[in-house]
């Protein structure tokens, strides 16, 4: 295995199109609940601890091999939102073309049978860190991380935020990725004896809402 | 000295009586949980739950079980909200639910809102298992604290199957040690009240409501299987109350 791998993983320029996505943040932007920096951090921190745990989870579970069916019926039941499901899938789909251009593999082409339209961008993810010769615990990182930079980069363009400021809210956030991506691999191994029912469900009631008042806008700079 | 919480199950068997009609072949309270048959209208059986002594408190643990069988109809509601509380004994409280409904029955599950009072520390999960063609109206309301009062801990977990299939599983924690950014702009935002009504309708399978916000912090969403959720947050229960009646009876 390669460790680098992950780098070119988790790099925000791997064309997987997650740079067309706020992860809630345009709707909290608009909402009027994050502002500046400090409620960027706290909305990134909501995030991570909730469906960044969810996603991270299922991405260290996919990476141990766990069937990506059986994740993705579970990734539907945490995702109560239509939009999110929607957003999720078409994610999913995008990281599958880039990635099994990238690491070609049986398994991926697999996947992308089983979901013509897209399975969840976290399953999609961990299959393809398994494809890189990646572990659960990469997965977990690559993923948690995700579920933070992807609204700290959205809201420098909305709040026209100063990037430093970004930058430092995520790196704050660092010691709390650390522990998230250790309970995502955690309970992931925990999958293998008891089946998916032990992932994490943790969920934002505000992001659920917020997605579907997105969703509902005519006009939108991203996607979800 | 140290105190032993309280442990107690109450039990509800719903069955169709034959004659277009719902018996109660069980109705058992225990300890704080105490039920009562009262007046239904039609085919349905209506049961209150009575609570016989305050809490839970750190420590109970409670159960209530409904079972209703084919082509029965049941309706559960409480007499008074449930204030979670510090309690003498070390640890955490439990309140579990457990509902199993079959094929072609129907449950309705309204109780009233449970109370996070300052200091508690309680853990409630429901598990709610539908057959094919079973209805399903769930409500849960929750108040974090009561007035003026910071919420205590508490970590919630809602999971329904249909046919054995996990068709919603959502966890909630929050209060004092709950995850960083429970309150902030992601989770809670500041809000105090927070509810959830689940309804599962095999005629959805054909049709299903379409996906919509319900003013600034509520939606209605379809579920991936013939149910809807509704999720809201409020500045208290009254206007939570408003909001999850307004989306049900949109939804009849």
């Amino acid at each position: 295995m390669s460790r680098a791998a992950l780098l070119v993983l988790a790099d925000g320029r791997f064309p997987a199109g997650g740079h067309a996505h706020s992860g809630g943040a345009e709707a909290a932007v608009r909402a009027g609940r994050i502002t500046g920096a400090a409620s960027l951090e706290d909305f990134c921190r909501g995030r991570l601890h909730t469906s960044g745990l969810v996603a991270a989870a299922l991405a260290a579970a996919a990476a141990l091999g766990v069937d990506p069916v059986a994740l993705d019926a579970a990734a539907d039941a945490r995702t109560p939102s239509l939009a999110l499901r929607v957003a999720a899938r078409r994610l999913g789909r995008q990281l599958a073309r880039a990635a099994r251009a990238t690491w070609p593999s049986a398994e991926l082409d697999a996947l992308a049978r089983e979901f013509p339209k897209g399975a969840h961008q976290p399953v999609v993810l961990g299959v393809t860190a398994r494809a890189a010769g990646l572990g659960p615990e990469d997965a977990a990182y690559c993923s948690a991380y995700e579920s933070v930079s992807g609204p700290a980069s959205a809201t420098v363009r909305l709040l026209s935020l100063d990037p430093f400021d970004a930058t430092a809210a995520l790196a704050r956030l660092a010691p709390e990725l650390d522990v998230v991506a250790h309970a995502a691999a955690t309970a992931a191994r925990r999958v293998l004896d008891e089946g998916v029912e032990v992932l994490p469900a943790a969920a934002a009631p505000l992001l659920e809402i917020g997605a579907e008042a997105h969703a509902a806008w005519p006009v939108r700079l991203f996607a979800s | 000295m140290t105190t032993a919480g309280v442990r107690a199950t109450a039990r509800i068997e719903a069955r169709e009586d034959g004659r277009g009609g719902t018996s109660l072949p069980v109705l058992e309270g225990q300890g704080p949980l105490a039920l009562r048959r009262v007046r239904g209208s039609g085919p349905e059986a209506r049961v209150m739950l009575v609570g016989a002594m305050s809490g839970p408190l750190g420590g109970d643990h409670l159960t209530v079980e409904a079972r209703v069988g084919p082509g029965a109809r049941l309706r559960v509601g409480s007499a008074a909200a449930t204030i979670a509380l510090p309690g003498q004994a070390k640890g955490e409280a439990r309140y579990d639910v457990r509902l199993d409904v079959a094929d072609e029955g129907e449950l309705h599950w309204l109780p009233e809102q449970l109370i996070s009072a300052g200091g508690s520390e309680l853990s409630v999960a429901a598990r709610i298992d539908l057959g094919t063609d079973a209805r399903l109206v769930f409500r849960e309301e929750q108040v974090l604290g009561r007035v003026g009062e910071e919420p205590g801990r508490l970590t919630s977990r809602l999971t329904v199957r249909r046919d054995g299939r996990v068709l919603l599983d959502q966890e909630l924690a929050c209060g004092p040690g709950a995850p960083g950014g429970w309150d902030g702009p992601a989770v809670l935002a500041g809000h105090r009240a927070l509810g959830q009504l689940v309804v599962v309708r095999p005629e959805f399978e054909r049709e299903q409501p379409a996906a919509r916000p319900l003013g600034e912090h509520a939606a209605l969403t379809p579920l991936a299987g013939p149910a809807v959720l509704v999720t809201a947050l409020a500045p208290d229960a009254l206007a939570l109350r408003r909001l999850l009646d307004a989306a049900l009876s949109d939804l009849t």
